[in-house]
């Protein structure tokens, strides 16, 4: 056991050392899209939620997450997707940002939680400029695991929520 | 094995603040003439302290400049000398410069010696010459500056029971690099295999060659504490040894330290490094604590004890059969719980309270200074200094108390001959009271002087535009507008008061603390200022109101009254803006569902529910669809998380477990009419009407 355990984690040594990260993917609108684990706090199921007045639509509102006051953002209408019911297999991600001003946890609604990746830095490449799209500035990179391309979101611009005022 | 020393500093700064806090209280008190050797004794120990703390954690600027301060206070104790007031002068100087430096010291930045330096020569004039020579640890630099710098040979090997005596080479050699450039080997040879190994022994021994300035006495003494433990032979090589080499040891240094005995290896192999290849500061840590009582922590001991006593009794009920009688007692456990639940939450809050003592205690100081510079005598009677209060709301109170106490001496009181004039006592009085009164702490700054001048207030304010020429005012209205934006009347920029930051400014600071702020004034009699503020920022006793679909909490203390409309005495102003006649005042209607942008709520005037509120002098309704119950809510930030909403405060947390947001009254006043332009003019035209009527 124990000696698995420091396999496991001479394994993750390695990969650390080779820029290889985790990744944690997930599903919206039939794309694939991921996440450094290491930012994910957790995940939960979506949960009825305090609307927060005046907040940009993608804002739907604040939970109660163990005590800490938490927003909640919804990802399709971030990216400017059209919104889908919200059901089952709804999952909120729970995500710890670093911004300049230090650390928030926020959450992100998503269609569905995929699977995890292990991808080497050196593999995303970098997204090629579509013009006139405002999402291309969310995604860091661009990999292909297998048959499936997956993008890297860069969290901290996604997180940024404009000043309604 | 080894002591991170910087842990204690953040001790050893709280304590020296306290202690020149200490210092500077009983210098105030003293009298030359007339001084009280007990006095002197505390302010002398205050110093010692500081003294003695800032040698042992290496702050020698500090320790060298208290130094020359502690042999004046140490002649003055034994009679030596009088005291003067120049003395006192200098001491309370030399208390701001080394609150200044100890400041800079815990901010880790270099501290400017510049006016240390300035007073320790006004110290040594006073002490004579003679002895400040030789404390003077700058001509002794100078001295060593022009002395050669010499090799020398080190030799150090300790007796295997170096340890047991309490001492660490890791200390010497930190000790030995500061005197110059270090090159360090290290001999493991001794240490025997693995099954003869003690770890408290030490096995090695050390070659050291220092290129220095410093003489082998300095040296020496680095070892003093060891000499009868090791073999130490120090023999002077001569000449340089070439920077390359330098690095070149201190990394051969690192391998070999590490075949240390094992349970000192991992810390001294990084000790060693820091020690001799960087001297980095360590990361600076911020933290902020509290002295807390132990009374305090006592009896939230017993009631943590209480509430284990209570969930034992309900888990008991809960493993019983349900009958009428288990029920009946579970209701009981269940009202025991909530009564031990809420003796808890207000003791918890109690250790968060500090007395007011520590705000009033900078005061003194102050009055001295700002009256020896006006040239008025001035007398400062504190009362109620015991009165407790939170920590957060008194570290935001004191710089707005500190700008009326301020303001009350520059204009408030009269000169010596202004007061002797009208046949006043010389000494003007000002004075400082806290009290509870509800749930409020009041302060109160008060003065007897000449009281606020109406007259050149509503010239100002006239010439400012903030009222019109013709405008009727009472003396309260009047007063009341010295708390406007862009209002001062002091006639010349003084270094006192009158720099643009305004009592608006005094105003606004005391309101983010959910406080007030009121004046009045008898002229000749003098002028009493009010500060009102709520007994802490955590907690606040909420109306829980239903808009839409959603609940918010319209914080308690600043409802007026509820009531349901009666729409025939609702009228229309302008465009879209409804006003109730209540008594004889006109309240503007607020529709809460329409700023916060919320569907489906009521929206008919007449029979719906309207919360008077009151913020900054101004009553507004706030349109609601339900009232729900009143409860006590625990303040979160929104900040923490996500960012400032406007027209709300912050957020809470429901019994349900739901999160419900906290109004912001003055807040929503603001978002209403930036939302709706020209609706803040006419709450004040509405206003305005009524007064005129």
């Amino acid at each position: 056991m124990i000696s698995g355990q420091s396999e496991l984690d001479n394994k993750i040594m390695l990969e650390q050392a080779k820029g290889v990260k985790q990744f944690l993917t997930f599903i919206m609108a039939d794309e694939e899209y991921g996440v450094d684990i290491l930012t994910v706090q957790e995940i939960r199921s979506w949960e009825e939620i305090t609307v927060l007045p005046n907040a940009p639509d993608y804002v739907k509102g604040v939970i109660n997450l163990r005590g800490t006051i938490v927003p909640i953002l919804d990802l399709r209408l971030r990216f400017g997707l059209p919104s889908i019911e919200y059901g089952p297999l709804t999952v909120v991600i729970v995500v710890k940002v670093n911004f300049e001003q230090g650390s928030k946890i926020m959450g992100v609604v998503v269609d569905a939680v995929s699977d995890v990746y292990s991808i080497a830095e050196e593999d995303a490449k970098t997204v090629p400029n579509f013009t006139d799209s405002d999402n291309s500035e969310f995604v860091a990179g661009l990999v292909n695991v297998g048959e499936k391309m997956v993008a890297l979101l860069d969290l901290k611009k996604t997180m940024k929520i404009k000043c309604t005022h | 094995m080894s002591i991170d020393l910087s842990q204690f500093f953040e001790v050893f700064f709280e304590e020296s603040f306290e202690g020149l806090d200490a210092m500077e209280a009983e210098l105030l008190n003293l009298v030359p003439g007339e001084e009280d050797l007990e006095t002197i004794n505390t302010i002398f120990r205050a110093a010692h302290s500081i003294k003695g703390g800032s040698g042992t954690f290496g702050f020698n600027s500090v320790s060298d400049f208290t130094h020359v301060l502690e042999t004046l206070l140490d002649q003055i104790r034994e009679g030596k000398r009088e005291l003067t007031t120049e003395h006192v002068d200098l001491l309370l100087k030399s208390v701001d410069c080394l609150r200044a430096l100890l400041s800079a010291l815990q901010s880790e930045q270099e501290p400017d010696l510049e006016e240390a330096n300035a007073l320790r020569l006004k110290f040594e004039a006073i002490l004579g010459l003679g002895q400040s020579e030789h404390d003077n640890p700058n001509s002794e630099c100078a001295d060593e500056q022009q002395a050669e710098v010499n090799t020398y040979q080190i030799d150090f090997k300790p007796y295997h029971h170096l340890f047991k005596t309490g001492n660490e080479p890791l200390y010497m050699i930190s000790e030995l690099a500061e005197l110059g450039e270090l090159e360090t080997h290290v001999s493991h040879n001794e240490i025997p295999d693995i099954t003869d190994l003690t770890a408290d022994d030490c096995f090695l021994s050390w070659r050291f060659f220092l290129n220095t300035e410093k003489e082998e006495r300095v040296i020496r003494e680095i070892f003093e504490w060891v000499e009868d433990d090791c073999d130490l032979t120090i023999t002077l090589c001569g000449g340089l040894f070439s920077e390359d080499d330098t690095a070149q040891g201190a990394e051969e240094n690192n391998p070999d330290s590490k075949i240390e005995p094992a349970s000192s290896a991992p810390i001294n192999t990084q000790e060693v490094k820091k020690a001799v290849v960087s001297k980095a500061p360590p990361p600076a840590t911020e933290s902020t604590s509290i002295r807390v009582g132990i009374d305090k922590v006592d009896s939230l001991i017993n009631m943590v004890g209480e509430l284990v006593i209570t969930q034992a009794m309900l888990t008991q009920l809960g493993e019983q059969e349900i009958t009428e009688a288990t029920i009946a007692s579970l209701q009981e456990g269940l009202a025991q719980l909530a009564h031990n639940t809420r003796d808890l939450q207000e003791n918890v809050m109690r250790i968060r309270m500090l007395p007011i003592s520590f705000v009033f205690s900078r005061f003194p100081r102050l009055v001295r200074d700002i009256s020896q510079k006006l040239n008025k005598q001035v007398e400062l009677k504190l009362l109620g200094e015991q009165t407790e209060l939170d920590k957060t709301v008194m570290e935001k109170i004191s710089d707005p108390m500190v700008h009326l106490v301020r303001n009350s001496l520059d204009h408030g009181l009269e000169t010596v001959d202004q007061r002797l004039a009208v046949g006043k006592d010389p000494v003007g009085i000002v004075t400082l009271n806290a009290f509870h009164q509800g749930g409020n702490i009041v302060i109160e700054i008060m003065d007897d002087g000449q009281g606020l001048n109406t007259t050149k207030i509503k010239e100002k304010a006239i010439a400012n535009g903030l009222i019109a020429l013709g405008d009727e005012l009472s003396d309260d209205e009047i007063n009341e507008l010295i708390f406007m934006p862009g209002f001062s009347t002091a006639d010349a920029v003084s270094d006192i008061s009158g720099r643009g930051v305004g009592m608006d400014v005094v105003r606004r600071n005391i309101q983010s603390l959910n406080g007030s702020v009121e004046v009045s004034s008898a002229t000749g009699i003098g002028s009493t200022f009010t500060i009102r503020l709520p007994l802490t920022l955590a907690i606040l006793d909420g109306q829980l109101v239903k808009v839409a679909k959603h609940t918010y909490i319209i914080p308690l203390i600043s409802i007026v009254e509820s009531l349901q409309i009666d729409i025939t005495k609702v009228s229309r102003v302008g465009k879209d803006l409804d006003v109730l006649r209540l008594r004889d005042e006109y309240i503007p209607i607020l529709r809460l569902y329409n700023i916060f942008n919320h569907q489906g709520a009521i929206e008919t005037l007449d029979k719906t529910l309207l919360v008077v509120v009151e913020s900054d002098n101004q009553k507004i309704g706030l349109l609601v669809d339900d009232l729900l119950s009143q409860q006590q809510v625990v303040i979160k930030s929104l900040e923490a998380n996500y960012q400032k909403v406007d027209g709300v405060s912050g957020a809470t947390i429901l019994g349900d477990g739901r999160v419900s947001l906290i109004i912001d009254i003055s807040g929503l006043i603001k978002l209403s009419g930036l939302r709706k332009p020209g609706s803040q003019e006419l709450i004040i035209e509405s206003q305005a009407n009524l007064e005129a009527s």
